[in-house]
């Protein structure tokens, strides 16, 4: 995009002043080169976003932003529901509560490198992925009910997972104000054996080693050091949580209408937040939150079986587990106060800084670890949440590299198996059962991970602590 | 004119669409697209037949519904489909898909459809044509 374009507020500030609908204004956050680099798309719905009503402050925009569905990916939103505020399924995406947890291991790259091979084959056949692929656990409608209110709590009570767990996990790993009754059949069947998958697309499980700490300080606090192997986790809601967007997005087209609110765009379809059907979404929203917290926590344990097997010393507690694509109850400062707003962040990672009262004990000093996937077989980062962040973008970060290129045209630039090849001689094992999936998720389909890391860094958003770079990468 | 589906970009996803003499012939290739997203359709064998009915308010939408209930269908399932066969009435769709169970083996299937979405979404006569087509995520 044209920098000309915006209006500057800062050297990472990038301003659309309201204009025709927009009742606030739209801010994108980025260095001139990723304005630059920006699809245009993401000025149109950012400021589509803006039009919307009862939202607050601004609609705002990551440095990772690209086109989405009616909200650009990278896109936060916050709406007051005493003004009229609405809650859209597009906002939240659909692949609720997606998301990245990451697990230490206590191991460095000398314990691994002997067992690469081994622990590489021995996790692609033990964590389910890709297209198809099913887990071992099914579940009744009662255990679904329960699994949908409870959450990770939920697994760890079935075994899977330690209760020291829960306190690394947002919403301490059960968003309460689930309503699996608002969660249709069809979504509840299409997660009856999904339980403990990865899924496909850009969701992957890897093995990394921290290769640079950038502060010292908060590495320590987040129990990170220069070599240090740990576990990345990316997935989410799985079926059910896209049969839940299906549902409701369709809904909310009808629900729109009815309240005389105009959409510049089909696909920003919402429903006020004090109507049955705004209700109704937040309650089935928050069932796949849970469904998504249970499904990493499952996989948690699956890694912890492999890496048992093959690395008895091996402890893997967990860091933290973040999402990326959800819609929260917050507190934040509008006008002056304080209101609890409900804050759309679909592709962005909330980032509490120090001090605030949701962060476990451990973190209370330092702020929330924010963790970004980076294509694969790059890197990826460990950030911090800054007090500043929250008078910028209600607490907000970005939350990976976006793509650079469409799958469609990947797909045509690069042969799956010449990118294992290439990334194998640089000391990373891809296992996946597909060529083409490979070819459509090359490293570099994706923009610049350190570029957007760095802009939010130096926007203020979150602060950089670690980068790590994968040995091996499980795909689905 | 030959009924023919094809793919268009999109940034994160994937744009399906879906060309014919007749509207369901156009609803038909855009199903044959959407299966192209996952893998190559002439991978996979027509052997299981499953019916489709449904309905909606116009026939954007209609193509979203129709796309939606193959997903479910894949879903729940875990069934390819490289076969169609629409009828429209109104706005409402009788279809029949027929696939096979995925083996991963086989069709080294590179991504899962979420959903269908309304973006990019177009149903359309065009010089003489009929193109179906929307953006799927996966």
């Amino acid at each position: 995009m044209d920098p000309g374009l915006f209006k500057r507020r800062s050297e990472y500030e990038w301003e659309i002043p309201p204009q025709g609908a927009m009742r606030v204004p739209a801010v994108i956050f980025a260095s001139e080169q990723l304005i630059r680099e920006m699809d245009q798309k993401v000025y149109e719905q950012a400021s589509n976003v803006a039009t919307l009503p009862g939202i607050v402050r601004a609609a705002y925009a990551m440095p990772d932003a690209h086109w989405g569905y009616g909200f650009p990916i990278g896109g936060v939103a916050a709406f007051d529901p005493d003004e009229g505020g609405v809650v859209s399924a597009g906002g939240v995406g659909f692949d609720i509560s997606c998301g990245v947890r990451c697990l230490h291991t206590g191991l460095k790259r000398a314990d691994v490198a002997p067992v690469a091979a081994l622990l590489a084959e021995a996790l692609f056949s033990r964590v389910p992925a890709g297209v198809g692929s099913t887990g071992t656990i099914r579940l009744d409608p009662g255990e679904m009910d329960a699994m949908l209110r409870g959450g990770a709590q939920w697994a760890v009570e079935r075994g899977w997972g330690v209760p020291e767990d829960l306190e690394r996990i947002e919403e301490r790993g059960r968003m309460s104000g689930a309503r699996p009754e608002a969660v249709s059949q069809q979504a509840k069947n299409r997660q009856r054996d999904e339980m403990g998958t990865l899924g496909s697309g850009n969701h992957y499980l890897e093995v990394q080693e921290v290769t640079r700490v950038f502060d010292e300080s908060i590495a320590h606090a987040f129990g990170l050091h220069q070599g240090d192997i740990v576990v990345m986790i990316h997935c989410g809601s799985r079926g059910l949580g896209h049969q839940i967007g299906t549902d409701y997005l369709k809904r909310m087209v009808a629900e729109a209408a009815r309240h005389g609110i105009v959409l510049p765009d089909r696909e920003l379809a919402c429903a006020p937040i004090n109507s049955d059907v705004g209700r109704e979404y937040l309650g089935a929203m928050r069932a796949a939150i849970n469904c998504a917290l249970a499904n990493r926590q499952i996989i948690t344990h699956l890694v912890r079986g492999v890496f048992a097997d093959i690395l008895p010393h091996a402890q893997l507690p967990l860091l933290y587990d973040v999402s990326h694509n959800t819609c929260k109850l917050e507190p934040h400062r509008v006008n002056g106060g304080v209101k609890q707003v409900y804050v759309h962040r679909k592709g962005a990672t909330r980032a509490f800084g120090p001090g605030h009262p949701d962060l476990p004990e451990a973190f209370r000093d330092v702020g929330q670890p924010v963790l970004i996937g980076g294509s694969m077989g790059t890197g990826s980062y460990v950030l911090a949440g800054t007090a500043r962040s929250e008078e910028l973008a209600f607490s907000s970060a970005c939350h990976g590299a976006g793509r650079a290129m469409s799958r469609h045209q990947a797909a045509r630039k690069w042969k799956g198996r010449q990118i294992v090849d290439e990334l194998a001689a640089r000391g990373v094992l891809i296992r996946s059962p597909s060529m083409r999936g490979i070819a459509e998720e090359a490293p570099d389909a994706y923009k610049d991970v350190s570029a957007v890391v760095d802009a939010a860094d130096a926007a203020g958003l979150a602060r950089k602590v670690a980068r790590l770079e994968p040995l091996i990468c499980i795909k689905g | 004119m030959n009924a023919r589906w094809e793919h268009f970009s999109h940034e994160a996803d994937m744009g399906v669409r879906g060309v014919g003499a007749t509207l369901s012939e156009a609803f038909e290739q855009a199903a044959l697209a959407m299966t192209g997203a996952v893998t190559d359709p002439q991978s996979v064998e027509p052997r299981e037949e499953v019916a489709i009915e449904c309905e909606a308010p116009d026939r954007e939408l209609l193509l979203v519904e129709w796309l939606n209930a193959l997903v479910y269908e894949m879903a729940v399932r875990k069934m390819l489909f490289s076969r169609f066969e629409v009828q429209l009435d109104g706005n409402r769709l009788h279809g029949r898909a027929w696939g096979e169970r995925v083996e991963p083996a086989r069709h080294h299937p590179a991504v899962e459809v979420k959903g269908a979405t309304y973006t990019a979404l177009r149903v359309a006569e065009e010089g003489g044509e009929w193109i179906a087509q929307t953006v799927v995520d996966v």
